[in-house]
């Protein structure tokens, strides 16, 4: 057996985060997996890794600066024609503020 | 030689010459598909109209001047996580099932203005989550050798394109191996450049630290070629690299002196006796011909896939945030306020496999397990970049398999997520390091399935693998399937 227990609260934050709705059926097994690959996982603790720095980037990155100008021209027409629904020549979405 | 059968560089040449027609050239290449793609379904999307007009088109512009690439003309696939203006780009996912993008990748302008005829999107996993191309929502491709097998992922639309002569090239996009693996599987060559060498604009990212868009062809040559094209330094992708270019330069017969590490932590328990047999005669061939080779231990290699799981996932639930069925893609139809609109569109939208790694990535990242985890991987992740830099020290190639075994049948890797992430043990810390990494086929099993070398090399040694790759290639040149004609209809 693993050492890892996903409890309801966890999976359900962790919905929350995801911005995903699980039917409990699809919960149950995702408890289960997390479980799994997180005991997989925590192989990593074998490592001593203290003064180890965190590598985010393989090379140095700086910050990359242009003027701010449009140069891509205007697709506001085409983009639109991927939005699921449209109003007025915007996205359209469901009342967001009660009345 | 059918059209179909040539290397991209000898189809190139043909065209140039005139022997070959550019529409006579992408007619072949779609009537090929029409007979074996129902079986081995490697694409998604083919536009026959628009493939035949821009093939005119081409072909005129070959003769006025405008295009003078080796491979103006030659018909390319593209992985379907690649954007192409005009042309769906799906990601093999329902919540992108019908976008159709509004510019098109670096890689993909950089061929076009080469004048490559760009035939159609290739099959793919899921979001390029996967590593058997069975992930897709659109169903598997098969295995071009073996259609019971799978094709490798998450490219493996690309590379059976290649394998089975649907396309002379073709792009596909490397996270954790997703060139190589398939590669290997497929028994076609690909290379994953070192991290910055080809523009991330445009492709649809999964794991941004790592991804690299790379070229799928029958050989070394052809994808030294390929790369030429599509590599340069970016302002659109803030890590996008300066560096040098030229790879078709680096081809040469001449391994003598070349020193190769062969890491012997890669040849232990879990991988295929078969697999290490024709990856060890693969180097044997090399030091026959000069080259240097000594075994060494890399180390850390079972803490590669940890560790790479957990950034990649991390990065994943970051960048698919934007998949809200607001501004495109699938929207849920029926939900009350825009949280449940998200909520639902994006549950409904995602495959299990996407879902799976977002909800990962999603708890690494969350506070109170940030450090344990997220933490802990970038840490892991330095000391196997540190690993590598002692290997280069030593060696200017390290070789290695491409895959512990050769292509699993369909079905026997979804039921096992855990197994199917073992496939990418070989491919995945060489991501991690940023190197660039080439999978070049050197054998079969006893079942005819291919088996690939894997040649890595520091950052920008790409001119090191390339040689190695393609010296090796001229001693065990491409082969192709053999479709029969019960699995081609």
């Amino acid at each position: 057996m693993g050492k890892n227990a996903i409890d309801d609260e966890t999976i359900d934050y962790v919905g929350i985060l995801a911005k995903l709705e699980l039917s409990p059926a699809e919960k149950e097994k995702a408890k289960k997996d997390m479980e799994q690959m997180l005991d997989y996982i925590d192989e990593m603790n074998e490592l001593d890794t203290s003064g180890v720095e965190p590598m985010v980037h393989i090379f140095q990155t700086n910050n990359v600066f242009r003027e701010d100008v449009v140069t891509n021209g205007d697709g506001h027409d085409d983009m639109l024609k991927n939005a699921p629904e449209v109003k007025d020549g915007a996205y359209k979405v469901p009342r967001t503020f009660a009345e | 030689m059918e059209i179909c059968d040539l290397t991209a560089a000898e189809l190139g040449r043909k065209i140039k010459s005139g022997e070959i027609g550019v529409r006579e050239a992408a007619e072949a290449f779609l009537d090929r598909t029409d007979k074996t793609d129902k079986t081995v379904h490697a694409y998604l999307t083919i536009d026959r109209k628009s493939v035949e007009k821009r093939a005119d088109e081409v072909q005129e512009k070959i003769r006025s001047g405008e295009y003078d690439s080796p491979l103006a003309g030659v018909p390319a696939a593209v992985k379907d996580n690649i954007c192409t203006r005009g042309l769906k780009t799906t990601c093999a996912s329902r919540i992108l099932e019908n976008f159709v993008p509004t510019y098109s990748a670096e890689a993909v302008s950089r061929l076009e203005n080469a004048g490559t005829v760009i035939l159609g999107k290739t099959n793919m996993d899921e979001f390029a989550m996967g590593s058997t191309t069975e992930t897709s929502a659109f169903g598997p491709t098969r295995n071009p050798w073996d259609t019971d097998h799978v094709p490798g992922g998450s490219s493996g639309g690309s590379c059976a394109a290649v394998s089975s002569g649907e396309c002379a090239y073709a792009l596909g996009s490397d996270t954790g191996g997703s060139i190589r693996e398939p590669s290997s599987y497929c028994g076609v060559t690909g290379i994953k450049p070192t991290y910055g060498t080809v523009s991330r604009y445009g492709l649809i990212a999964y794991g941004s630290s790592l991804d690299q868009i790379g070229p799928i062809a029958k050989t070394v040559e052809d994808c030294a070629a390929v790369l030429d094209i599509i590599s340069s330094h970016d302002p659109k992708d803030s890590t996008s690299t300066e560096r040098s270019y030229g790879f078709s330069k680096s081809l040469s017969d001449d391994v003598r002196g070349l020193k190769i590490g062969i890491p012997g932590d890669y040849f232990t328990e879990g991988l295929d006796p078969e697999v290490a047999k024709a990856v060890t005669d693969a180097v044997d061939v090399l030091k026959q011909k000069g080259a240097d080779v000594e075994k060494f231990d890399l180390g850390y290699v079972k803490y590669a896939i940890p560790a790479y799981y957990t950034i990649a996932d991390a990065e994943a639930s970051s960048n698919l945030e934007r998949f809200d069925g607001i501004k495109y893609g699938y929207r849920t139809k029926d939900c009350e306020g825009l949280h449940q609109l998200y909520k639902k569109s994006r549950s409904e939208g995602f495959g299990e496999e996407v879902k799976r790694r977002i909800m990962l990535g999603s708890f690494v990242l969350s506070s109170g397990y940030y450090d344990a985890y997220y933490l802990k991987a970038l840490k892991v992740k330095a000391l196997i970049r540190k690993a590598w830099d002692r290997a280069f020290e030593k060696y200017d190639v390290v070789a290695a398999p491409a895959a512990p075994s050769t292509a699993p049948k369909i079905g026997e890797s979804l039921s096992d997520p855990m197994k199917m992430y073992l496939s990418d043990i070989y491919t995945v810390s060489v991501n991690l390091a940023g190197l660039p990494g080439l999978a070049v086929p050197c054998g079969q099993d006893s079942k005819g399935l291919p088996v690939g070398i894997q040649f890595i090399g520091n950052c920008f040694g790409e001119d090191k693998i390339l040689r190695a790759g393609y010296a090796f290639q001229k001693e065990y040149p491409y082969r192709a399937p053999h479709l029969t004609e019960k699995e081609a209809r």
